[in-house]
């Protein structure tokens, strides 16, 4: 099924809360919709569904214009953040009401396949409310992959639970989706979800649709400053900087040397990922000296936040290390990691991928 | 089944900042009915912990795992089923949380909204009928801390959840002369980029109060960042008390293994013998100088620390890769031995496998621990 969204937008009373957006979800993928809240996720997904109509544009499927046909009549599944089952019946009766309603065959062998799938075959017997909250969404999640449905939308369905439920959910739904029968809409607020889902990432911000492409992508070539800052976990950091023959130099800080178009702004925003910070210098690298503010540890990851001359940084370092508050401290980066925007916060440069890095 | 944990010592912070701290002792069980007799018919199975003065200690786990009820028997709010609690060599145990003398602080704010904030952060101690001058300098210093000086005399009502937690956590810190202030998810209402800065408060009042600070959380990163001692719990028992580096290069249990980090620990099952570790048809050189009981043996290794070796290499395993996903700052490799699911963390620059390739990953690093019974092998 091919899902075409031509020039939507969406009004509630003055505001606006859809921009008018095109956008053409890759069939049989998954597309992550990113945006903080507020960004027009829910929105989009329910012009999508069908349950709300949009002010102008057209909602394609496989070329037919649907706006207006209801939702019951289309054929679509979708899954809340809030989990939604039927309390009365059991999980074995939850996963099997779509495929009674569609008159299947070896009804109970889909059910146990897809409660295999979900690991929640033992409790097959069991009604919701004696499940945990990932136990729940999972049946939520079975019932909506019976269905069947060519398109599938998803809207935050890991943002109540725990953050180890939510590793594991997700690695089972980038493999249930990997397979590639339906159509999958996805809104999440976070940037690492999105990655490790992998597909498509079509960020959003404020009612707008930035920038649409194969995730990865998305990331590694952000459009704009905008979508650098919305697809950034932690945010990404930005440094005001001046143009300069041969690079650029940072407001209080070192010249850098990059290959920038002659035609830009004198005026430049220089962007590093944390990850692109380290402590250890290597050859060529430019320094920022600092103050360690804070050192967030999340296990995997330390995070040093720094204030330095040229600005705020946020430094992230691979396992657990420990600064003292107030110590003194060097961040190295290689220009070669560095991101750089215009005045008009549009990309001029970004890190070369691949090879020799 | 006894556990006996003990923090590490703390270095004694005598007189600092005027507290009282106390020196928390905890040697318990709570149980939910009169004759326990199985592991699940505690909500905390027996455990001695020692809370040294000045510390920063959290309790970390997921929902249900007893940290709460851990954290209500320091309070006073629930007596143990057995066992008891010394507040400095004083049997407190059956003592109410005002006898303990614990300032708390929840997951949502506690203040007066008719109240302007000093008015909020004076209460604690205007109760305690504290001098007046003393009062304006106190809250004086808590405001400067909680950068609110500006709106001291600001009516809580009209400010946001945010500043309303900090008013909370200001009015649990406000008293210089209690025992210990424990926290109970205070972090849940903030939104997540303000919560940074919270963390980064609390930190730094701890550093200059020299409180006893206890903090109940299921997030890991609250947990590592605020304590210098995180106590790691699942179901009514606590595994392992450490360091965030203790928990990440050596989790004594599995579970902490699993739990702490994204993703966690990889295991790998299988027996060892005198040739070595066996995996399906693999044997594994154990490292010189370890000494490993013969039998069932998990090998634990984090994805931070699995690292592609050439063919054949010594301690290494031919894997077959199941997935390659670009993360954004690194890349995540998903690959089985004999039917086990291993990670590897790799830097965005590591050479392209794709699915069905094999790949030879190490896996007896210095960095590997062993583990017997889900406990790990000294």
């Amino acid at each position: 099924m091919q899902l075409a969204l031509e020039g939507i937008s969406k009004k509630v009373g003055p505001q606006q809360w859809l921009h008018e957006m095109s956008i053409a979800p890759r069939s049989g993928a998954v597309t992550v919709l990113l945006g903080a809240t507020q960004a027009g996720k829910t929105s989009l997904m329910r012009i999508m569904a069908g349950l709300d109509v949009p002010l102008s544009g057209r909602v394609l499927v496989d070329g037919q214009n649907v706006v207006g046909v209801p939702v019951r009549q289309r054929n679509v599944a979708m899954v809340y953040q809030q989990f939604i089952n039927y309390p009365s019946l059991k999980v074995w009766d939850n996963i099997a009401s779509p495929l009674k309603l569609r008159g299947e065959k070896n009804i109970d062998q889909r059910v146990r396949e897809l409660a295999e799938k979900l690991h929640i075959e033992m409790f097959l017997d069991r009604v919701p409310a004696e499940l945990s909250g990932g136990q729940q969404q999972r049946v939520a999640l079975a019932r909506a992959l019976a269905k069947g449905a060519p398109l599938m939308l998803l809207d935050e369905p890991l943002v109540n639970l725990d953050y180890k439920l939510r590793e594991e959910l997700r690695d089972e739904l980038s493999a249930l989706f990997a397979v590639g029968d339906s159509t999958v809409i996805y809104a999440t607020t976070e940037p690492a979800e999105a990655l490790m889902l992998g597909g498509y990432t079509a960020v959003m911000d404020a009612g707008e649709l930035l920038q649409y492409g194969p995730t990865a992508e998305v990331f590694h070539k952000p459009k704009s400053l905008r979508v650098a800052r919305a697809f950034s976990d932690p945010p990404m950091n930005l440094l005001a900087a001046s143009a300069q023959s041969g690079g650029l130099c940072l407001d209080n800080g070192p010249a850098l040397a990059l290959n920038l178009p002659a035609s830009a702004s004198p005026r430049l925003t220089l962007g590093l990922r944390s990850s692109a910070l380290r402590v250890n210098a290597g050859q060529g690298d430019a320094k920022l000296a600092g103050k360690v503010e804070l050192v967030e540890i999340s296990g995997s990851d330390t995070f040093v936040h720094v204030s330095t001359a040229a600005g705020e940084l946020v430094a992230q370092l691979t396992g657990v290390h420990y600064f003292a508050l107030g110590a003194a401290i060097t961040l190295y980066f290689n220009a070669a990691q560095a991101y750089v925007f215009d005045a008009a916060g549009l990309l001029l440069a970004s890190p070369q991928r691949g090879g020799g890095r | 089944m006894f556990l006996t944990l003990r923090g590490c010592c703390w270095p004694r912070r005598s007189g600092a900042g005027g507290a009282e701290m106390a020196r928390i002792e905890l040697d318990l069980a709570h149980a939910y009915r009169p004759d326990p007799k199985q592991d699940s018919d505690y909500a905390l199975l027996p455990l001695k912990m020692t809370f040294e003065d000045g510390g920063a200690y959290a309790l970390l786990g997921p929902s249900g795992c007893g940290k709460t009820t851990m954290l209500n028997i320091m309070s006073g709010l629930l007596a143990p089923s057995q066992g008891t609690v010394h507040f400095d060599g004083r049997d407190v145990t059956r003592a109410s949380p005002q006898e303990r003398n614990i300032a708390q602080v929840f997951q949502f704010p506690v203040i007066y909204d008719t109240m302007t904030v000093a008015e909020n952060l004076a209460f604690p101690l205007r109760n305690r009928k504290v001098p007046q001058a003393q009062i304006t300098k106190r809250v004086g210093e808590i405001a400067e801390i909680l950068e609110m000086s500006g709106q001291l005399n600001q009516r809580a009502a009209g400010l946001a959840a945010d500043e309303k937690q900090k008013i909370s956590l200001g009015r649990g810190l406000v008293r210089p002369d209690v025992s210990a202030i424990l926290f109970d998810e205070p972090l849940t209402v903030i939104d997540p980029h303000l919560k940074w800065q919270l963390r980064r408060k609390l930190k730094q009042i701890h550093h200059e109060l020299k409180l006893t600070l206890i903090y109940v959380t299921h997030d890991q990163v609250e947990a590592l960042t605020f304590a210098d001692q995180v106590m790691v719990m699942t179901r009514g028992r606590a595994v392992q008390v450490g360091s965030a580096a203790d928990l990440f290069e050596r989790p004594s249990h599995t579970f902490v293994g699993h739990f702490i980090g994204s993703p966690g620990m990889n295991f790998l099952a299988g027996r060892v013998d005198q040739s070595g570790f066996h995996c399906a048809d693999a044997c594994l050189q154990i490292p010189l100088g370890r000494v490993l009981p013969a039998g069932e043996l998990k090998i634990g290794v984090r994805p931070e620390y699995l690292v592609p070796a050439s063919a054949n290499t010594e301690g290494a395993l031919p894997v077959v890769v199941s997935q390659m996903q670009d993360v954004g700052t690194h890349v995540m490799l998903s690959a089985t031995f004999a039917g086990q699911t291993l990670k590897a963390r790799l830097s965005s620059d590591a050479a392209q496998y794709a699915p069905g390739d094999t790949v030879w990953l190490k896996l007896m690093c210095e960095q590997t621990c062993f583990y017997k019974d889900e406990e790990i092998v000294p």
